[in-house]
């Protein structure tokens, strides 16, 4: 008997037990659908991190204040106080203190109420300097960002994120607008070009005032010095580790500090990246895992239905057997019949994925990335899982005497 | 049978025993099916087994039909010893030499007529269109040349018997051995079957018919009457109505 015609006889029994070989076919689907959408949350989380990372700038240290325990921690337990001040980011500007360094924002933000007319909108505003603009590699769609000149007059200006401007002006031109916060009007000069939106703070919503308009006249508190983040740009990839040790050593001294009780934490763009990654690769393995495991129940699911279709084809097999089918070709038809149905399990399981990681994204909110060797992976394991299922059902046909098989009724 | 082509001389019949003894082991107990059954069929010759049941013609009728092998002595089947061969092997000359028919038809009910003939010619490695037009053939031969796309559940009982027996033709066997076929049947469907095994004698087919029905065995040429697993006597038919 060839292969074609085996694999021919193999669709036949199972279209003549469609029910029971479609509720199979689900364990097998379900568990196939269920690995390809844990790995393709897992991957589009961590594409979504790298891209969020990447968006930060190159050559991009960040210093936080207070220190963490671990050396890739990327969150600190942050004082009540802000231990970074603006003297911090005049220190580390200094070319002769830092040769590796070439720019450097300072950053200070909160969370405040703008009105522009009779609309309100709270969003995060960001008192920072002229520096900010090409340190966070971030462009302009119109305007200009504020100047040095504007920076040490304390000027009422605003450079505002896209969607910050789209909610408060909605479709008319906020270039030139008044908008106030915290009581002062602030005319608008420039808008952000679009960075794309995380899931934890959105690049696009916030106003950005100079760093000394912001401690005189946004700041609810009064420290006119106090920074909440340091955004340091070393001079090319390779100074990245120099500019860091330089930062180190430089924070350290301005703080008066050792490296062992040091109250600020500088991490790059490489040990974000680990970070995030290593916390979403913990969640992926572990959601996999569950996945694995109702692949593995649809596989003993194909098993026993493939045992009791052996029972129950008894006389079949002794009929076959007696027209001439060796125990071999016996073998290889509950064989090639198993692994249909996991193959089969494993392309609709494929189909229902794919359908998954459309539709999934609009309701949790998370990007789901099914790249192209889960597929194909899937599609491997749902065969194996259905001839490995198969074997000792097939041989337990195989070894079945003709005459037993044919008695029996 | 004056036109029949006879391959093996008159000397080699087409099946021969030689004190054929079978013996199972059940537990510690052994059972003697069979002891010392020792016959010979020729070509064309039609043959009844007979016997009660318990008789041991059952384990005669697997020995002769290669689904089992015998403990002891030998066994040959169209010039071949298939007393020692291996499970393989056996499969193959149910394959080639013999074909089935049995009391229960043993039709796959999901399988057309002509699907169901051309099974054992698709473990012989015939092509597909070969095996339809064989199937076909068959089918017409048996009268049942208009069913052939029906499936067993759309046949009577003869029918099925009938659409069975062009099965067993298909391969063109040495031997046709039938267990029982009238077992199941109506005595109208039961004579269409006699008649049409009565016919394939006509043309030179040999017939090993095992049954336990008077009636039915003195259809045949020859009767062996097996008796707690032995051969209890052999008459002609023409005898055979006498007694």
């Amino acid at each position: 008997m060839t292969w074609g015609e085996t694999f021919r006889t193999a669709l036949e029994a199972i279209r003549s037990r469609l029910m029971r070989s479609s509720l199979t076919m689900l364990g097998i689907l379900i568990g196939i659908a269920a690995v390809m959408l844990t790995v393709g949350l897992g991957q589009g989380a961590q594409a979504q991190v790298r891209s969020q990372i990447n968006q930060l700038g190159s050559n991009l240290l960040i210093v936080s204040p207070g220190s963490t325990t671990t050396s890739s921690g990327i969150r600190g337990g942050r004082g009540s106080a802000s231990t970074l001040t603006t003297r911090d980011a005049v220190a580390l500007a200094s070319p002769v203190v830092a040769p590796d360094i070439a720019k450097v924002a300072p950053v200070v933000t909160g969370s405040q109420s703008l009105t522009a007319g009779t609309t309100n909108w709270t969003t995060n505003v960001v008192g920072t300097t002229p520096d900010w603009l090409p340190v966070l590699a971030r462009t302009l769609t119109q305007g200009r960002f504020f100047s040095a000149a504007e920076l040490n007059d304390a000027a009422a200006v605003t450079v505002l994120g896209s969607t910050t401007a789209t909610e408060l002006f909605g479709g008319r031109d906020a270039l030139g607008q008044s908008v106030t916060i915290n009581g002062t009007a602030f005319t608008v000069i420039g808008l952000l070009n679009t960075a794309g939106s995380s899931t934890t703070t959105d690049d696009d919503d916030q106003a950005l005032v100079p760093q000394t308009t912001y401690s005189s006249r946004v700041a609810s508190s009064g420290n006119a010095t106090g920074i909440s983040t340091l955004y340091i740009q070393a001079r090319s990839t390779d100074s990245l580790s120099a500019a860091y040790q330089e930062a180190n050593k430089a924070l350290m001294g301005t703080h008066g500090v050792t490296a062992t009780a040091a109250d600020f934490t500088i991490s790059s763009q490489q040990s974000l990246l680990t970070t995030a990654t290593a916390t979403d690769k913990t969640l992926t393995v572990l959601l996999a895992g569950i996945a694995a495991i109702s692949l593995l129940v649809g596989g003993i699911g194909v098993m026993n239905i493939m045992l009791v279709s052996v029972t129950e084809r008894i006389r079949e097999i002794g009929l076959r057997k007696a027209l001439g089918a060796t125990p071999r070709v016996v073998r290889r038809q509950f064989l090639v019949e198993a692994s249909t149905l996991g193959l089969a399990g494993g392309v609709l399981g494929i189909a229902l994925g794919l359908v998954g990681a459309q539709v999934l994204p609009r309701f949790i909110d998370q990007p789901v990335t099914i790249p192209p060797f889960v597929g194909v992976g899937a599609l491997g394991i749902a065969l194996i899982i259905g001839i490995v299922a198969g074997v000792y059902p097939a041989s337990r046909a195989a070894r079945l005497a003709p005459i037993d098989a044919l008695r029996s009724e | 049978m004056t036109a029949l082509p006879i391959p093996y001389a008159a000397s080699s019949p087409i099946l021969r025993l030689v004190d054929v003894g079978k013996t199972y082991a059940t537990g510690s107990v052994q059972v003697e099916a069979l002891h010392g059954i020792s016959m010979e069929v020729d070509r064309g010759e039609y043959v009844a087994i007979m016997g009660p049941s318990g008789s041991g013609k059952s384990t005669l009728m697997h020995i002769l039909g290669c689904l089992d092998v015998p403990t002891t002595g030998s066994y040959d089947l169209a010039g071949e010893d298939v007393a020692a061969m291996s499970e393989d092997a056996l499969a193959h000359v149910r394959n080639r030499q013999i074909g089935f028919v049995f009391q229960q038809f043993n039709l796959l009910p999901a399988l057309s007529a002509w699907r169901n003939v051309e099974l054992p010619l698709c473990y012989s490695g015939v092509g597909r269109s070969e095996r339809k037009e064989r199937a076909m053939k068959a089918l017409e031969r048996v009268g049942l040349g208009d069913r052939v796309n029906h499936r067993p559940g759309e046949l009577s009982g003869g029918q099925q018997q009938r659409v069975a027996v062009a099965r067993a033709l298909v391969t063109d066997p040495a031997l046709i051995l039938a267990d029982e076929p009238t077992g199941n049947l109506d005595s109208h469907s039961s004579a269409d079957v006699l008649q049409l095994f009565a016919e394939l004698h006509e043309q030179g087919r040999t017939i090993v018919i095992i049954t336990h029905e008077r009636e039915v065995a003195e259809s045949a040429q020859r009767a062996v009457r097996i008796l707690d697993g032995q051969i209890d006597s052999t008459v002609s038919s023409s005898l055979m109505s006498l007694r």
